[in-house]
C-alpha cells in the first residue's frame, strides 16, 4: 500500500487526479446529490441516465477525444497545434455537405465521417508537413488554419448554416434507443481503447517520446523523426474530425463560426493539466484525458453553483492558476523537500528504537 | 620589462567537487603579442579563461593587471567587471543576437545611457569597422554576414571596449581557410595596436602561423610557457600529451592480426563522403579487427565514421558488407547490416534524458525489431538486467531516469544499447570521454574482448595511449584528410605524433 502510495504520488498523474478528486470532494460538501445518477425519460421516450456526472462525462468527450492528439503532437513537435477546433469546423462541415446530398442512412453517415476524416487528415497532414519537414514553429504553422479554417468552412457551407436532421444523426449526438449511456462517451471511450493498444502494440509512445526529447539520438538510433512527428498529425486529424462529427451530431447543425469554438485552448489547458510538459518530451495520455474532464467538472460545478455564464470563465481561469501553480516545478520541489523534513523527522523517532 | 605586462596570473587553483581543475598556474601576457593556450581537453585551459573573465571565482592565486603602466591586482567576480576593465572575450560559439543590426550588436549592453543616439551609434560602428578592416556595414542585418565576418564583429565589439587583453576561444572551428587568412589578419592589426591576445585553438598549423609564445597546460597543471621558435611541434604534442619522446617505446602486446586475406572485410568503403566529411575516403575494417581513427579534435576523425553509420548525409562512395555490395543511406540501414556507433557527444546523440535507463538501453534494437513488434515490459527489463549486471551499471534501478545516473554509467548504458544489437562492426567515438580512470581501463579491456569474439571494432580516443593499448592499426588524421596508416611495428607514440604534426618521420 506504501510503495503503491509513493510511486502514485510520482507520477505525473497524481497532481491532475487529485485535482478531480478535490473537485469532487467539493461538490460532494456542496450538495451531496450532486453526482447522483437518475434514469429520466427524455424527449424521444427513451429511458437515459442524466445528471452531473453524465453531462461532465458527455461534456467533456470531444475535447477528450482531441487532446489526444494534441498530446501526441506536443510530444514529439514541443509546440502545441492551435488550429484543432477550425479544423473540426472544417470537417463538421464536409460531414454535413455529404450528409445533405444524400439521404440520410448508416452507410451514407459513415461515408460522410470517412470524407470528413480524410480532409481534416489532409489538412493536418499540411501542418505536419509545415513543422517536420520545413521546422516552422508548431504555434505559427497552425495560426495558418487557425484563422483561415473557419473561412474554409464557410466556403464549403456556401455561407449558411445548413441544419441536418435525422433520428441516426441524433442518436450519435445524443443517445441511441434502447442504451442509456449518450453516444458521445461510447465513442470517447472507444478512442480510449483504442489509443491505449496503438501504444501497447506499437512502438509509438517509445518512438514519439525518443523524438521529443532527443532528436540527435532518435536519428541515431533509427528513427526518423519526420515521420514520427507526421504520424502525431495524422492521429490528431482523426481525432479532430471526430470530435467536429460528434458536435454537429449534437446540435443538428454546421456554423463554421461557433463549432467548438476556443476549443484549442481547453485541449492544450487538458494536456497541461495533464502533467504533460508543453515543450514536449516525456507523456502520459491518460493525464490528458483526466485533464479534459478536469476542465468540463469544472464548468459544470460553476454552472450549478449558478455563477452566470459570461462570470463562468474568470473563475475557471482562477482554478486553472491554481492546479498549474501547483503542478509547477517550484511547487514540486518545495513538496519534496517538505517530505523529506518530515520523513526525517520520523525516521529520527524510529533511530533510537532500532540502535537498541 | 615590467611594463610589457599586460596581465599576470599567479599561483592560481581551482577545484570544483572532485576534481582539481587548476593547480598552482601562472600566466604572463605581454603587450601585443599573441600568445596560444595549448592543453588537451580537460587540461584546464578554459577554467583559466573563465577564472580571468569572472564567470567562476578563483579558490586562491592573484590575478594583476596593467592600468595606467602600473600592475594592479585586480579581483574579477563578474563577466560583465571584466569587461569594464578591458578583458574581452570572443567565444567559440557567436554569442551575438543574429537579427539585430552589426552597429546594434557592437552596442548592446555597454554603457549606462538611458537614451540611444542611433546616429552616433552607427557612425561608430563603421569608423571602427573601417579601422579594423572589417568588411561589413554598421547598418546591416547580423546574420546576413559571413560567420567569419560575425566572429570579427564579436572582436570588434571587443576591441572597442578599450581592451587591454582579449580572449579568442577557438575563433576559428567553423571557419575556411580564407576566413581564417581575415581573421588573422585582423588579429596582427590588433596586435600591433597593442593588444595581447590570448588565442585557443586546436589547430597547430594555426599557432605556428600566427602565435608569438605558448603556454602548455596539462591536467590543470602549468607544464611551462615558450617562445614559438623554442618548441617544435612535435614537442608540443609530446607537452600536451604529457610523454617524453625519449621514453616512448613500442607498446609490446599480442593483438589480432590485422589482415586475414582468406575472408572478405566486414566492413569495406570507397571513396566514402558526407555533406560533413567532404573528403572522400577508403576504409576498411576485418573479423576481430580493431582499428581507431586518431588525429586532434577537429582533424575530421568523427565526420569519418559519421559517415560509416550515415549519421550525415552520403554524398558518395561504395559500401561492402562481408563483400558484397549495399547502399548504406541512413542509421537504420547501417544498423541493419550490423553496424553499432556509439556517438561522441553523449548528451547530444547518445542519451535520451527523461526516459530509463531500461529504455535507453533497449532503444536501438527495439528499433531494428520494428515499429510494431514492441518489447513486452517482461523481456525488455531482461535485457536491461541482464546488461546492467554485465557493464556494472550504477543505477538505483532500471526504471531511473538516465540523465541521474554519472557521465560514465550513461556511456555504459549507450554501449549497452549497442552490445544489445549484437553488432557485427562497432563503432566507439571517445566512449572513455570524461570517464573515471577504472572505468576507461573497463572498457578498453572489453573492447578487446569483444575483438578476441569476432566484433570488428573502430576505437577513437583523444588520447594515444589508449588507442596504442586497443588499437593493432591507426589511421592518422589531420585537417580533415587521411595523411597516414600505421600499424604494427610502426605504431608507436613517437611516430603517431610525427604524423599528427604533418613531419617525416
Amino acid at each position: 500500500m506504501g510503495s503503491f502510495f509513493r510511486k502514485l504520488t510520482r507520477s505525473q498523474l497524481a497532481i491532475p487526479l487529485f485535482a478531480l478528486l478535490l473537485l469532487v470532494v467539493f461538490n460532494l460538501f456542496r450538495d451531496p446529490e450532486f453526482f447522483s445518477v437518475v434514469i429520466a425519460t427524455n424527449n424521444d421516450g427513451n429511458a437515459v441516465l442524466s445528471g452531473n456526472l453524465i453531462s461532465i462525462l458527455n461534456g467533456a468527450s470531444a475535447i477528450a477525444i482531441l487532446s489526444i492528439g494534441m498530446t501526441l503532437i506536443t510530444s514529439s513537435c514541443k509546440g502545441q497545434d492551435i488550429s484543432v477546433a477550425a479544423m473540426a469546423a472544417i470537417a463538421g462541415s464536409v460531414f454535413v455537405s455529404v450528409l445533405r446530398s444524400n439521404e440520410i442512412t448508416i452507410p451514407v453517415i459513415l461515408l460522410a465521417f470517412l470524407f470528413g476524416c480524410v480532409v481534416s487528415v489532409l489538412f493536418s497532414l499540411f501542418n505536419g508537413v509545415l513543422v517536420a519537414v520545413f521546422k516552422i514553429q508548431p504555434m505559427i504553422a497552425t495560426l495558418i488554419l487557425f484563422s483561415a479554417g473557419r473561412s474554409i468552412a464557410y466556403w464549403i457551407n456556401g455561407g449558411a448554416t445548413p441544419t441536418v436532421s435525422s433520428p441516426l444523426l441524433v442518436s450519435i449526438g445524443g443517445f441511441i434507443p434502447g442504451i442509456p449511456i449518450p453516444t458521445p462517451i461510447i465513442i470517447m471511450v472507444v478512442f480510449l481503447v483504442l489509443i491505449t493498444l496503438v501504444l501497447k502494440l506499437t512502438n509509438l509512445g517509445l518512438y514519439t517520446q525518443v523524438v521529443g526529447i532527443n532528436e540527435g539520438t532518435a536519428h541515431l538510433n533509427g528513427i526518423s523523426p519526420v515521420l514520427i512527428k507526421l504520424i502525431a498529425f495524422v492521429i490528431s486529424g482523426i481525432c479532430v474530425a471526430t470530435a467536429g462529427c460528434i458536435t454537429v451530431c449534437r446540435i443538428g447543425l454546421i456554423n463554421h463560426e461557433t463549432l467548438l469554438l476556443d476549443a484549442e485552448m481547453d485541449v492544450i489547458l487538458a494536456v497541461a493539466i495533464g502533467g504533460n510538459a508543453l515543450s514536449g518530451g516525456k507523456f502520459n495520455i491518460y493525464g490528458s484525458i483526466i485533464g479534459a474532464y478536469i476542465i468540463q467538472a469544472l464548468t459544470v460545478t460553476l454552472y450549478a453553483m449558478k455563477v452566470p455564464s459570461a462570470a463562468v470563465k474568470a473563475y475557471k481561469a482562477i482554478v486553472i492558476i491554481l492546479i498549474v501553480v501547483v503542478s509547477s516545478p517550484l511547487v514540486k520541489e518545495f513538496v519534496i523537500k517538505l517530505n523529506k523534513k518530515l520523513f526525517r523527522k520520523r525516521a529520527e523517532k524510529d533511530v533510537p528504537v532500532k540502535a537498541s | 620589462m615590467q611594463n610589457d605586462i599586460v596581465l599576470s596570473m599567479r599561483n592560481i587553483s581551482k577545484s570544483f567537487p572532485g576534481v582539481r581543475a587548476l593547480q598552482n598556474v601562472d600566466f604572463t601576457l605581454r603587450k601585443g603579442e599573441i600568445h596560444a593556450l595549448m592543453g588537451e581537453n580537460g587540461a584546464g585551459k578554459s577554467t583559466l579563461i573563465k577564472v580571468l573573465t569572472g564567470v567562476f571565482p578563483k579558490d586562491s592565486g592573484q590575478v594583476f593587471l596593467n592600468m595606467d603602466g602600473n600592475l594592479r591586482e585586480i579581483n574579477v567576480k563578474s563577466p560583465y567587471e571584466a569587461q569594464n576593465l578591458g578583458i574581452s572575450t570572443v567565444y567559440q560559439e557567436i554569442t551575438l543576437c543574429p537579427n539585430l543590426t552589426v552597429a546594434e550588436n557592437m552596442f548592446i549592453g555597454r554603457g549606462n545611457y538611458r537614451t540611444v543616439s542611433w546616429r552616433q551609434m552607427k557612425k561608430r560602428a563603421a569608423d571602427i569597422l573601417e579601422k579594423l578592416n572589417i568588411p561589413a556595414r554598421a547598418t546591416q542585418q547580423l546574420d546576413t554576414c559571413s560567420i567569419a565576418v560575425q566572429q570579427m564583429v564579436a572582436i570588434a565589439r571587443a576591441v572597442d571596449m578599450d581592451c587591454k587583453v582579449l580572449i579568442l576561444d577557438e575563433p576559428t572551428s567553423s571557419l575556411d581557410e580564407q576566413e581564417v587568412e581575415k581573421l588573422f589578419s585582423l588579429m596582427r592589426d590588433l596586435k600591433a595596436r597593442g593588444v595581447g591576445i590570448i588565442f585557443i585553438t586546436h589547430f597547430l598549423e594555426q599557432v605556428y602561423e600566427i602565435c608569438d609564445r605558448i603556454t602548455v597546460l596539462r591536467n590543470g597543471e602549468l607544464v611551462g610557457e615558450y617562445e614559438i621558435k623554442d618548441l617544435p611541434r612535435v614537442q608540443l604534442i609530446s607537452k600536451m600529451m604529457g610523454k617524453d619522446l625519449e621514453d616512448v617505446s613500442a607498446l609490446q602486446k599480442k593483438k589480432p592480426t590485422d589482415e586475414k586475406p582468406d575472408e572478405p572485410p566486414v566492413y569495406e568503403a570507397v571513396g566514402l563522403s558526407s555533406i560533413e566529411c567532404t573528403n572522400a575516403f577508403d576504409f576498411r575494417i576485418s573479423r576481430g579487427e580493431v582499428n581507431g581513427f586518431t588525429g586532434l579534435l577537429g582533424s575530421g576523425r568523427s565526420e569519418s565514421v559519421r559517415a560509416i553509420f550515415a549519421a550525415d548525409r552520403i554524398t558518395g562512395g561504395k559500401i561492402r558488407i562481408n563483400g558484397k555490395d549495399v547502399k548504406i543511406k541512413k542509421p537504420k540501414d547501417a544498423m541493419k547490416h550490423g553496424i553499432g556507433y556509439l556517438p561522441e557527444d553523449r548528451k547530444r546523440d547518445g542519451i535520451v534524458e527523461d526516459l530509463s535507463v531500461r529504455e535507453n538501453i533497449i532503444l536501438a534494437l527495439q528499433v531494428m525489431k520494428g515499429f510494431f513488434r514492441p518489447f513486452s515490459r517482461t523481456e525488455a527489463e531482461e535485457f536491461a538486467d541482464k546488461y546492467i549486471k554485465l557493464l556494472g551499471i550504477k543505477t538505483a534501478s532500471m526504471d531511473t531516469p538516465i540523465k541521474s545516473l554519472s557521465g560514465g554509467n550513461q556511456q555504459k548504458a549507450i554501449l549497452a544499447r549497442w552490445l544489445l544489437t549484437n553488432p557485427q562492426y562497432l563503432i566507439l567515438d571517445e566512449p572513455t570521454r570524461g570517464i573515471d580512470v577504472g572505468t576507461k581501463v573497463e572498457i578498453q579491456k572489453l573492447v578487446l574482448k569483444l575483438a578476441e569474439e569476432g566484433m570488428s571494432i573502430t576505437f577513437i580516443s583523444s588520447e594515444i595511449e589508449e588507442m596504442l593499448r586497443t588499437c593493432s592499426r591507426m589511421i592518422v588524421m589531420r585537417d580533415r584528410k587521411i595523411v597516414g596508416e600505421l600499424k604494427g611495428e610502426e605504431m608507436t607514440q613517437d611516430n603517431i605524433m610525427h604524423t599528427i604534426a604533418g613531419e617525416a618521420v
